[in-house]
């Protein structure tokens, strides 16, 4: 036999591999993406919220919003609710304070009090400043702020929600 | 490249004088066949579906939740939100269909052929032993989706279990866990279908094989037997 003859046993070597690779990519490719499906997918989590029309809010008096995000993870479906207090300071639509109502000590709802003036924390009697600033109680840190907000043209004001709720 | 040759033959002997390789591949691949005939490679066809089944359902758990709340919906996710989810799902659906048809036809064959007789008598009873756990498979697999016709299915065919005389209520509460089809039904059948009966179809395959390889295959009769 000559070099370049292949003999029988050879060809159904190569043939063999060469068919397995292929095999093997075409069942290797769908069962890697089937297990890593979920961490391809987009987080879905921002998004331009609407909480009220700007004329409807008072200037210096905190206008209170609430609003509900839904997460879906495969077939499970978790709603949560957050809430804040938008704080016109003059007719400047700019001119605005976004506070996130969630306690910075332990996550609870935190209510304006009109005679205190201040943000009051029903669970450990936290005291916040129209401004959000800690006055009294144990949160480590002022209230949150939702930063970016922007206003639509039919007067509507619109926060920017992220994942990490808002940037304080 | 001679070198590399070299050493990998090196390596290669290093590992056959421990593992002894290729006393494996001798006895396991080299084994003298009787003539070549299609109708004789229906019991390794089956021990394909088999691994098929086992690496396609192994696939499936990631995702699947066997409680009633979930599990329908974790099956919509497997084929609608997850990459190849249908590909995997599909074949093993349609994978579980085949392996009782091909597990079927392969005992069909060795009943025709008369290969069960002495000495494969063991190898006999081994396989009918395997052809029940991959009914029962395909049995407990059946109510897993929990849809309307695996609840049906389920309750219908624990009922005739449940038609035997005397113990038949016993078997019937013992296949449901409980006199209702329940979460602990779906529970149990999970359980069923992914550890005990998978784990005793491989250590029965494992001694049909093991008496495969002990008495060789069995010769196609000609026309003087």
């Amino acid at each position: 036999m000559s070099d370049h003859e292949v003999n029988r046993r050879d060809f159904i070597k190569v043939t063999t591999g060469i068919v397995g690779g292929l095999i093997g990519a075409a069942i290797g490719i769908p069962a890697v993406s089937y297990l890593i499906a979920p961490s391809l997918r987009e987080a879905g989590k921002e998004a331009w919220i609407p909480i009220g029309k700007l004329e409807d809010m008072e200037i210096g008096k905190p206008y209170q919003f609430s609003f509900t995000r839904v997460q879906v993870n495969g077939w499970e479906r978790t709603a949560t609710s957050h809430g804040g207090f938008a704080l016109r300071n003059s007719e400047d639509a700019q001119d605005l304070l976004i506070l996130n109502s969630q306690c910075t000590h332990l996550a609870c709802t935190v209510n304006w009090n009109e005679e205190a003036a201040a943000y009051l924390c029903p669970c450990h009697d936290a005291k916040f400043s129209a401004q959000g600033e800690v006055l009294d109680g144990p949160p480590p840190r002022p209230l949150d702020r939702f930063t970016e907000h922007r206003v639509t043209e039919d007067g509507t004001l619109e926060i920017f929600f992220s994942a990490a709720g808002s940037e304080g | 490249m001679e070198a590399g040759r070299a050493m990998w033959r090196k390596a290669f002997a290093w590992l056959d004088e421990r593992l002894g390789l290729n006393d494996l591949y001798r006895n396991l691949l080299d084994r003298p066949e009787p003539r070549g005939n299609w109708w004789n490679t229906l019991g390794s066809a089956s021990l394909f579906l088999f691994i098929v089944q086992g690496l396609t359902g192994i696939f499936l758990t990631v995702y699947y939740t066997p409680s009633p709340d979930h599990a329908y919906d974790s099956i919509q996710f497997i084929m609608e939100g997850v990459s190849f989810g249908w590909l995997i799902r599909g074949i093993h659906h349609w994978g579980s269909t085949l392996m009782v048809v091909i597990v079927f036809v392969h005992m069909l064959r060795v009943f025709v052929t008369a290969s069960f007789k002495y000495p494969r008598e063991l190898t006999w009873i081994l396989g009918v032993g395997l052809l029940l756990a991959t009914l029962g498979m395909g049995f407990t697999g059946y109510l897993l989706p929990w849809n309307q016709r695996a609840y049906w299915a389920t309750t219908v065919g624990t009922q005739i279990a449940g038609s035997v005389p005397y113990v038949g209520d016993l078997i019937l509460k013992a296949l449901r866990g409980g006199p209702d089809l329940s979460a602990l039904t779906l529970q149990r059948f999970f359980s069923a279908h992914i550890w005990m009966l998978p784990g005793l179809l491989a250590g029965m395959i494992g001694a049909h094989l093991y008496l495969i390889i002990r008495h060789g295959e069995s010769h196609f009769p000609s026309k003087a037997d």
